[in-house]
């Protein structure tokens, strides 16, 4: 028995004792997580918080409400229960509960080491200092995060699971005249930060993007860098492959549609970090999502798969408010081998991988990363946004000088539609989301080189 | 143990483990919430959290450790590891680490509230959502949503200076929003705002909202924008609703004056800003008409409170005066790099998270026209309101916008329904274009400001009002 499975196993019996024939769901997590940002080349803030959260969701008598607290020694778990006990009785009516997860096999993941779980300040701060030596005196910022989760989650259908995940991060730039260069890695283990080598490809990237010249509006072919992809796996993750959004016909994704290119195969893996249920008790899995094209499975929690018949993937969101049931550890499939390994190069290029992309390209543009995007229609999904940290004009298949930032409008749908994606890159890189638990978001992504990306002005104006 | 008592604890612990300055929060919080869609309650949630958050300054290091437990032994050991955490900040730092002098404040303060909304029935609560979106879809909306929020947070401050301070905030909102989806697209309308309107109130501001005399109008707009003209595409004349440009102070204007981004210390994420601090005092950001306020005492409005989370006393500040920037959002630490004299724009998203820069009531001062006469003086452009999407870059400088719903200008009337309608521009640009200025101005309260890492939501509040700006690029599509 663990503390956590206690705890949800605790409010499940002390809800039930107080309705019986209520449906009650509880969980236990506790999140360790550890975040030391730098800027200016100096640490400047170095967080840590250590708090376990107990969330219980009651459904009785066709009503359904849920709470959660931090306050877990005897007397907060049962106030909980009290305060959703009651405000149960006054919820209005739930006709759409699908039901809780019936007794299921726990998927099994891989198990965390404890170096990375005791991971110290110092160690943490040794990263950083490593990515600032390697930067060679270029201006630095950035962080080096460790994050660790321990959960449990019980039902009163007899589903008990347990689980725990690690992961850390690192994301850094270096900053010369202006020119930011970036470098952003997630390894499943602190010893896997190489924060000099990290720091060497943010300031070599800065090195390069020196005066910059500014290009016209227009349709440029691109070759997307791992990092600007993420972007585009976030976006299709929460607004087109979502069950909640696909059944209320504001996503453009149709199952069994060859709505993308047969280069593109997308798969959705949280079990790769250690994530082996969801929110509401649901068996997580490795889920292909895109196959060759094709869209053949979609992300479902138990409310959206019951309102279209299917069943939920374990994809329940664990925040209230959320757009619906979406992917968060999504990978575009590389079209090398698994053990491939990309190699760092000179230059502006992150490495060996993108650079192979850049060689099939007559004019276009590398785009590091992606800013501030937002979405004007999701039906569309139409999305503006700007570049960042890097941007270069590709002629004959070299990088021949920095380019200003644009800005872009542009249907992420159509980017990935059959004839517009040329090439996917040999290789994945795991790149972190910018939500701060074990359970965030993380994404797999290699290069992406692009027929046509529609960017409808400069950034000064 | 006292909440007092615990941070007063924590704080000596941090203080015995070789900090020379700590300060630690402790916070009991409430959230409810309710959303609704297409007539029936979607969820319902309730939660509750308390903690204490300890901030150390060792050396030139700081450092931040928060715990759940408020126990003597958990508020020591938390005390001892903020101060830890800062000693290992100090193996990355060169300069040291000072704070601005702050008046050592005692004292409690609270928001003003009529009604408790925890103690609104949740039956009444959800009668009130279904309704209103059984009214949208009875309208047009394929998709109806409403939903409410309700905060109430108590917090104690104490810092190694003699701080001693204690506040109790609560907050509100709500709103509604249809969609009408058509073959490649899909529309929607919202009521109040884009997000729902927010303020430090009690329900008696929800009530006043009146959501279901909206609920009909929302719905059939939402589904009339379905076949309406697209926007014209080229430069004219923009009109800009209150709400719509409350974000654009947000965005182009509030984040820009953070000291933090100014000082490059969200360089890797959020971005720096275009201002300078050399210019401060002498910089033009805008036309005559643009006076902005940096001002936490509003009453009710969504970004005020007696105490930043540094301690430091809620006072109005200008930001730009006569279209020049004088002031900028500051704390402590900031304020002193920066060579400034005083802080007060300092707040933390819960007790878990380390105070930074945040904006608090950051917006216009009313001009001398009405809408009526900005429509009637202006022969032919386009009238935008109700924030659809937004986008700006990490200094704060290009932006695009997009809004539900477009009009028509000529010849001093509104005229034709518009959709998809967006706009695009550079800040300082953009608000030296500003010529008419109304002067209705509408506090209106955003929930849902992002920053920092770990993210942190911030609640803050904009004075705005119609305006009117020239040569704008509009009609900016995929």
């Amino acid at each position: 028995m663990t503390v956590e499975r206690d705890l949800a196993a605790s409010v499940v019996e002390l809800a039930t004792a107080a309705l019986g024939d209520a449906e009650v769901e509880a969980a236990a997590d506790r999140h360790r997580l550890a975040l030391t940002r730098f800027a200016n080349s100096v640490i400047h803030q170095n967080m840590a918080e250590d708090a376990t959260t107990v969330r219980v969701r009651i459904h009785h008598d066709g009503r359904t409400a849920s709470g959660s607290a931090t306050v877990i020694d005897e007397g907060g778990v049962r106030a909980l229960v009290e305060r959703a006990v009651e405000s149960v009785k006054v919820a209005p009516r739930d006709p759409g509960w699908p039901g809780l997860a019936s007794p299921a096999v726990d998927s099994v993941a891989p198990a965390v080491g404890r170096a990375s779980i005791e991971a110290t300040p110092a160690e943490r701060a040794m990263v950083v200092r490593a990515f600032v030596d390697g930067a060679g005196g270029l201006e630095t910022a950035g962080y080096c995060r460790s994050n660790h989760w321990a959960g449990a989650y019980a039902n009163s259908l007899g589903q008990t699971l347990t689980g725990g995940a690690f992961e850390c991060g690192l994301s850094g730039i270096a900053r010369r005249n202006g020119a930011d260069g970036l470098a952003r890695h997630a390894p499943l283990a602190l010893a896997g930060l190489d924060g000099a080598a990290l720091g060497a490809r943010a300031a070599a990237k800065a090195r390069a993007w020196v005066e910059p010249i500014e290009l016209p509006p227009g349709h440029y072919e691109v070759v997307l860098e791992p990092t600007a992809v993420a972007d585009i796996l976030e976006s299709v993750a929460a607004a087109g492959f979502n069950g909640k959004l696909v059944n209320e016909r504001r996503s453009f994704v149709r199952l069994g549609e060859d709505q993308f290119d047969p280069a593109i195969t997308l798969v959705d893996d949280p079990l790769a970090i250690g994530l082996e249920y969801d929110n509401e008790g649901t068996p997580r899995q490795r889920l292909v999502l895109v196959d060759r094209g094709t869209t053949v499975s979609l992300t479902h929690d138990r409310r959206s798969a019951a309102e279209a018949g299917a069943d939920s993937t374990g994809h329940a969101a664990e925040t209230p408010f959320s757009w619906g049931p979406a992917a968060r550890h999504l990978g575009l499939l590389p079209s090398g081998a698994a053990t491939d390994v990309a190699n760092e190069v000179e230059g502006p290029v992150a490495d060996s991988s993108v650079a192979e992309l850049l060689a099939g390209v007559e004019r276009g543009v590398l785009v590091s990363d992606f800013w501030y995007t937002r979405m004007l229609d999701p039906r569309t999904l139409a999305i503006t946004g700007l570049t960042r940290n890097g941007v270069w004009l590709i002629e004959d298949g070299s990088v021949t000088r920095p380019l200003r930032n644009f800005r872009f409008t542009q249907s992420y749908a159509q980017a990935l539609m059959p004839g517009n994606v040329k090439a996917v890159g040999r290789t994945s890189t795991p790149v972190p989301g910018d939500t701060y638990t074990a359970t965030a978001p993380r994404w797999s992504c290699p290069a992406l080189h692009l027929a046509s990306w529609n960017f409808t002005g400069g950034a000064s104006g | 143990m006292s909440e007092f008592h615990a941070a007063e604890t924590a704080v000596q612990a941090a203080l015995d483990a070789g900090a020379r300055y700590a300060d630690a929060r402790v916070m009991h919080r409430r959230h409810e919430s309710m959303s609704a869609r297409n007539g029936e309650i979607e969820a319902v949630t309730h939660d509750a959290d308390s903690g204490i958050g300890i901030r150390a300054l060792v050396g030139s290091g700081w450092g931040f450790f928060a715990v759940p437990e408020l126990g003597d032994r958990a508020v020591r050991d938390a005390g001892a590891k903020a101060a830890e955490i800062a000693t290992a900040s100090a193996l990355v730092s060169r300069e040291a680490s000072e704070l601005v002098p702050s008046e050592t404040a005692t004292g409690s303060w609270a928001s003003e509230c009529m009604i408790d909304p925890f103690s609104v029935a949740l039956s009444a609560k959800g009668d009130l959502l279904e309704r209103a979106t059984t009214t949208m879809t009875e309208h047009g909306a394929d998709l109806a949503e409403a939903m409410y929020q309700a905060w109430e947070t108590r917090k104690w401050f104490v810092s190694s200076e003699g701080h001693r301070i204690d506040q109790h905030i609560r907050e509100c909102g709500a709103g509604i929003m249809a969609t009408a989806i058509g073959d490649g697209e899909t529309q929607r309308r919202s009521y109040p705002a884009a997000r729902g309107q927010y303020a430090t109130r009690g329900w008696e501001f929800v009530d006043a909202l009146d959501l279901e005399a909206h609920a009909a109008r929302v719905g059939s707009e939402a589904r009339e924008l379905l076949t309406a003209p697209p926007c014209p595409s080229g430069d004219t004349t923009l009109i800009l609703g209150a709400e719509q440009l409350a974000l654009q102070i947000h965005e182009s204007v509030g984040h820009a004056i953070e000291l933090d981004r100014i000082l490059g210390w969200e360089a890797a994420y959020a971005g720096t800003s275009w201002l300078d601090l050399a210019q401060l005092g002498s910089m033009k950001y805008g036309s005559a008409l643009m006076n902005i306020t940096i001002d936490p005492t509003i009453p009710g409005a969504l970004g005020s409170f007696g105490y930043d989370d540094e301690g430091t006393p809620a006072a109005p500040r200008d930001a730009v005066r006569n279209g020049t920037w004088v002031g900028v959002l500051a704390g402590r630490d900031s304020a002193a790099v920066a060579g400034l004299d005083y802080a007060g724009s300092v707040r933390a998203d819960g007790w878990a998270r380390l105070p930074m820069v945040r904006m608090t009531n950051v917006g216009l001062e009313p001009g001398p026209h009405t809408f009526d006469e900005i429509v009637a003086a202006t022969d032919d452009g386009i009238y935008m309101e109700t924030n659809r999407s937004w986008s700006i870059d990490d200094r704060r400088l290009n932006f695009q916008f997009g809004t539900e719903v477009g009009y028509e200008v000529k010849n001093g009337q509104l005229g034709r329904l518009l959709r998809n309608p967006t706009y695009t521009g550079i800040g300082p640009q953009f608000w030296s274009s500003m010529d008419m200025l109304s002067s209705e101005v509408v506090v209106w309260g955003t929930p849902n400001c992002g920053k920092g890492q770990p993210g942190q939501i911030g609640h803050t509040g904009h004075p705005a009002a119609p305006a009117r700006f020239r040569d704008v690029r509009v009609g900016v599509r995929a």
